[in-house]
């Protein structure tokens, strides 16, 4: 009985087939209904297989239910696809023509910052000056966002309890060997250097290329691999939870504060007390330099405590 | 300077595309960490040393150091398989 409903069932489906492919060839029917159309192999292949008659009931993938969630799920996934192509294909067809003369790139507002940026921000980089100067809000915003990013994982990922997970999370060298002599020997020559390398990035922000995000995440890579060297015993005895805290809330409080007043005594033709100085200057750039300092300072906190709760689930 | 601009493109290319190949996570992390580390080459040849230096410090270093401690974990750094032995002993 129901090896005959099988072979009914196979010549069935060959049936359906051979009508789909007649009709995708005159016309009748869209390919991709075909494609939607098709269904599964039978899964049934030898005798053995047929006899066997947990196959019928704990067959998953010839069950009604998975054969209706397959075969929606192909038909969501391929709406959505479409659905990204059309707006992504929109948007381009919003873009202006490349080479007209009203684009965006041809504005004043660029030839402005090319032409004036170094007078009027004091910075021989151009980027750091728009970045840190005329569009300063941006950067203020890309911290908080960071500070934000902190929040979250710690709470998402804070071990509150002190079980045996805890303490096996704790003990992050079980899987390694401990007080890798090679591994320290490297980072104690290391380590300084790399930290250097970082500072000398954040302060020469507004000379040459870098700033406070690209030094700021030298600094915690840097830091990262002196906790892995030497463990959290060590760099908790100058980094933890609490000093964390304070830096980053004061450099992003700092931050706040400068922006606003530049931006206050700027909007209302104030003078401002804070000069530019000479463009070359280590120490010009007026506001540039420490808020590149307070950038760098929140973001090489951020990758710190990141790796930090990533590894351990606190600090 | 050209030819090392199409090398370097064609670097990138193929490495995007044996990262959606490979099956192994920790040698998926690996290729996109070159990744990283090709592109900023490219930042530098296309004159922008600021995204140069940006990308890798976070595109070549952190977020690569980031996956690595993901990846360790959730216990796939062997591929899962010390896991398995593990749960098959009853350890957990």
């Amino acid at each position: 009985m129901k090896k005959t409903t099988k072979t009914e069932n196979r010549k069935s489906r060959i049936q359906l087939a051979f009508s789909q492919i007649r009709a995708w060839l005159l016309g009748e029917m869209d390919p991709y209904d075909a494609v939607f159309l098709k269904e599964e192999p039978p899964l049934v292949t030898s005798r053995k297989e047929l006899a066997d008659p947990h196959l019928d009931t704990f067959n998953l993938r010839n069950a009604f239910e998975m054969r209706a969630f397959q075969r929606a799920y192909n038909i969501a996934g391929i709406l959505v696809c479409i659905v990204m192509i059309v707006s992504m294909l929109i948007t381009v067809s919003w873009l202006p023509r490349m080479g007209a003369d009203y684009n965006p790139n041809n504005n004043e507002v660029s030839e402005r910052y090319i032409e004036k940026g170094m007078e009027e921000t004091g910075a021989v980089n151009i980027v750091a000056g728009m970045i840190l100067d005329y569009r300063a809000f941006d950067t203020f915003g890309e911290s908080c966002v960071l500070f934000s990013a902190v929040c979250c994982v710690f709470i998402l990922l804070k071990n509150a309890s002190h079980g045996a997970t805890a303490a096996a999370e704790e003990n992050d060298r079980i899987y390694e060997p401990k007080n890798d002599v090679i591994l320290q020997r490297i980072t104690t020559v290391l380590v300084p250097f790399i930290m250097l390398f970082g500072v000398y990035i954040m302060f020469n922000g507004h000379l040459s290329a870098g700033g406070g995000f690209a030094g700021g995440a030298v600094l915690g890579a840097g830091m990262i691999l002196y906790l892995l060297a030497f463990g959290f015993a060590k760099t908790s005895r100058f980094l933890n939870e609490k000093v964390i805290n304070v830096i980053v809330c004061t450099s992003l409080t700092f931050y706040c504060l400068a922006k606003s007043y530049s931006f206050y005594t700027g909007a209302n033709g104030l003078h401002s007390i804070i000069s530019t100085g000479t463009p070359g200057d280590l120490i010009s750039a007026g506001l540039i330099l420490p808020l590149n300092i307070a950038v760098g300072f929140v973001v090489a906190c951020t990758m710190y405590s990141f790796y930090a709760v990533f590894r351990k689930g606190g600090m | 300077m050209d030819v090392l601009k199409i090398l370097l493109m064609l670097f990138l290319i193929i490495c995007a595309l044996t990262v959606s190949r490979v099956k192994n996570l920790l040698t998926c992390i690996v290729i996109f960490m070159s990744y990283s580390c090709v592109m900023s080459l490219i930042w530098v040849l296309l004159q922008s040393p600021d995204l140069a230096i940006t990308e890798a410090a976070v595109g070549a270093g952190v977020s690569g150091v980031m996956l690595l401690v993901t990846l360790k974990k959730i216990h796939m750094v062997d591929g899962g398989h010390k896991d398995e032995k593990d749960d098959e002993n009853g350890k957990s």
